[in-house]
């Protein structure tokens, strides 16, 4: 039987790496959306601190023998009081400016995280092993799935709804989003504002870090990593609307499943067909799929 | 007759006291221009910086010239117009007599145009297209270390040969891939074998799974791989992930002992690989390569090693003749064959290509390696004369005019 002029067989093979695919951006597209949404801040630096995320798996296994499940606790921890370490001495003074300063400030920290990797590490960087429960797979009849690509789908999902949930279904996440609305207003109900925004701002590079860890089995650990997926991630928050938390969720799905149906039709064209789109819902919706209409 | 003679005197004496001056400045420079930062900065990067310092100390050391000898260093950043920029001011300020290394193919064919216009000298150890010494072939530059050909001819032969008849390719999709995959191809055909299909993959690209799935349900017993660095690295461990491997097997037209090594020998066992020099040779590459472990604390790829020898080959030849004239450098180097540690009877053709014997390599089982870098069985050894495109193949001008 065939489809499109290929087997069904290739078509669910296709779309089911765009979907593994797309759990990946949705997870990194989530952390920048969060950061938007509630810090306006751009974050340039979220591929650099997924790169750090894969680092500490890597570095931790040589060193330490921390294996991968520990490593993907420790990862966004990690990388998280990084982040706050960031925002409280660093972003915090570019708040009261225009977006351009935040997003020239964490582009220059990638770059420099980029750079101190390179030097330690050199580019062809090294390989991480999936743990021992995951490897191996299935064979499901039209294609041979890793189990660790599974697991994929799996904790990326979650994730994301987790994140969805708190921010926009309990107390703490309506606290939150009162906080940047009305930051003097709340504040002046006794919550500790900037408190908050620091928390945020830890969480959301938590999650590139959690991403990197998942990453860090599939492809090669190394400091370049995360620049080449930036851009992409980028224009998935654009489409799905800048700072809208379900939207970058079910834009990076949507838009891995559109990239893998563009992979097996026309190869040549899947690096740009992201954009494509980004261009056209720019025209059509500027405030993306998601966003609020100005 | 007598004052024929007595003029002769004279004018040999004259020739052999301004045997100095015919340095310019009584300096040679070079210059070594290449990727500190980027994504040949394993392959070639630092390494050939600490090769060209190793070959100058040792010709120092041995030869004890009258000259003096000085390296400069940039980095190119992989882009062909800072590259050229740098070339230019080397060439018209610094007076730098030889631009070195140059990989990635735009760099070198930037620069030789340059050094021939300004009457210097390009050696290229790192770029892979024939293309510097086809189409924009010069007398003035001189392709070290090996070529898309050698490494595609030398691979897909082997492969074929050997029984692996049915062949796909996962290419990245610009300049350099694709020619890399018309020359493995042209060997598959050319020995009996048949290309099933081709897949052309955005060039960087992290995720190779839809690509090697298309190549999984070709049908085809040989992946060929048509790309380099990372890009090779992830479709090497991806392929080992989808169990594409070991069903199938995978030929890297294009890798470097960085890439094994990167990569672990787990997933790379048992692939094919050409390259034109391996540490683990005989006692000579050996000595050498341990040598230049001491400074760099990595084995040597084979565009450092043929980085010292191009540099080697270059001051020698200034020795001998006295002089770092351009035309007259490049006649003696010509002249001499190349006889060190990484070439044995290497020639350099009018077309400016260094023809030396290649290394058909396998990369071996965890358990066969015994030491570390330990990572190849050599297969066989394509002598010089087969491992490069033939002359009669050329499309350099210099070549034709014969």
């Amino acid at each position: 039987m065939t489809l499109f002029g290929v087997s069904t067989q290739a078509l669910f093979g296709q779309l089911l790496l765009g979907l593994i695919n797309g759990s990946f951006y949705a997870v990194l597209s989530l952390g920048l959306a969060v950061i938007f949404g509630l810090l306006n801040i751009i974050n340039f630096s979220h591929g650099a601190l997924y790169m750090i995320g894969a680092f500490i798996a890597l570095l931790g296994l040589e060193f330490l023998g921390m294996n991968y499940w520990v490593a993907l606790a420790v990862a966004p921890v990690v990388v998280g009081l990084l982040g706050v370490v960031i925002e409280r001495t660093m972003l915090r003074h570019l708040y009261k400016l225009d977006h351009l300063y935040g997003l020239l400030l964490t582009f220059g920290l990638a770059l420099i995280a980029e750079g101190v990797f390179r030097y330690f590490f050199g580019v062809s960087g090294e390989s991480y092993s999936p743990p021992e429960a995951l490897q191996g797979g299935v064979d499901l009849g039209f294609m041979f799935m890793p189990l660790y690509r599974g697991w994929v789908v799996v904790a990326s999902l979650t994730a994301c709804v987790a994140t969805w949930y708190v921010i926009e279904k309990t107390p703490l996440g309506a606290t939150l989003r009162a906080a940047t609305e009305r930051p003097q207003l709340v504040q002046a109900l006794g919550i500790n504002v900037p408190v908050l925004i620091t928390a945020t701002y830890g969480v959301g590079v938590a999650l590139a870090a959690f991403a990197g860890v998942l990453a860090a089995p599939i492809m090669q650990v190394n400091p370049v990593m995360g620049s080449n997926l930036i851009i992409v991630v980028f224009a998935v928050v654009v489409i799905g609307g800048m700072g809208s938390i379900a939207g970058s969720i079910v834009t990076g799905l949507a838009l891995g499943l559109i990239e893998g149906l563009c992979k097996l039709l026309y190869a040549e064209a899947s690096a740009v067909v992201i954009f494509v789109i980004m261009i056209i819902v720019l025209l059509v919706r500027p405030a993306g799929l998601f966003g609020k209409q100005a | 007759m007598k004052l024929k003679k007595l003029a002769l005197a004279a004018a040999t004496t004259a020739a052999l006291a301004s045997a100095h001056a015919q340095i310019s400045d009584n300096v040679v420079r070079i210059g070594v221009l290449t990727d500190l930062s980027g994504v040949y900065s394993d392959v070639s990067g630092k390494g050939t910086v600490v090769a060209t310092q190793m070959a100058i100390d040792d010709f120092i050391a041995r030869d004890k010239p009258s000259f003096r000898i000085e390296m400069v260093s940039a980095d190119h950043q992989n882009k062909g117009d800072i590259a050229a920029n740098k070339a230019r001011e080397w060439f018209e300020r610094d007076r730098v007599d030889v631009a070195s290394e140059l990989v990635t193919t735009s760099v070198a064919l930037a620069v030789q145009k340059i050094a021939k216009e300004k009457n210097r000298i390009a050696l290229v150890s790192g770029a892979a297209s024939t293309r510097v010494t086809n189409e924009d072939c010069n007398d003035v530059t001189v392709h070290w270390t090996y070529d898309t050909y050698a490494v595609a001819n030398g691979t897909a032969k082997a492969v074929t040969k050997t029984g692996g008849k049915k062949w796909f390719f996962l290419t990245a999709d610009y300049a350099f891939g694709h020619s890399l995959e018309a020359d493995a191809s042209a060997v598959v055909k050319a020995n009996g074998g048949e290309v099933l299909g081709t897949v052309r993959h955005p060039f960087p690209g992290s995720d190779f799974s839809s690509f090697l799935l298309k190549a999984q349900g070709s049908g085809a017993q040989i992946i060929g791989l048509a790309n380099a660095g990372g890009d090779t690295i992830n479709s090497i461990k991806q392929a080992a992930e989808f169990g594409v491997t070991p069903k199938q097997s995978l030929a890297g037209l294009l890798m470097f002992i960085t890439d094994v090594h990167s990569l672990g020998l787990k997933v790379t066992q048992n692939m094919y690989l050409t390259e034109g020099f391996y540490w683990n040779l005989n006692d000579e590459t050996r000595a050498w390569s341990k040598r230049f472990f001491d400074v760099h604390k990595r084995m040597p790829t084979m565009v450092q090693a043929g980085q010292y020898s191009s540099v080697m080959h270059y001051l020698k030849a200034v020795k001998a003749i006295g002089t770092d004239d351009t035309a007259k450098v490049m006649t003696q180097m010509k002249k001499t064959p190349v006889n060190d540690f990484f070439a044995k009877g290497g020639t350099i053709r009018d077309d400016g290509r260094m023809v030396h014997d290649m290394y058909l390599l396998q990369v071996k089982k965890p358990a066969e390696s015994t030491t570390p870098w330990d990572y190849y069985h050599v297969r066989a050894t394509i002598p010089a004369a087969e491992a490069f495109q033939p002359l009669s193949a050329s499309k350099c001008p210099l070549v034709a005019k014969k």
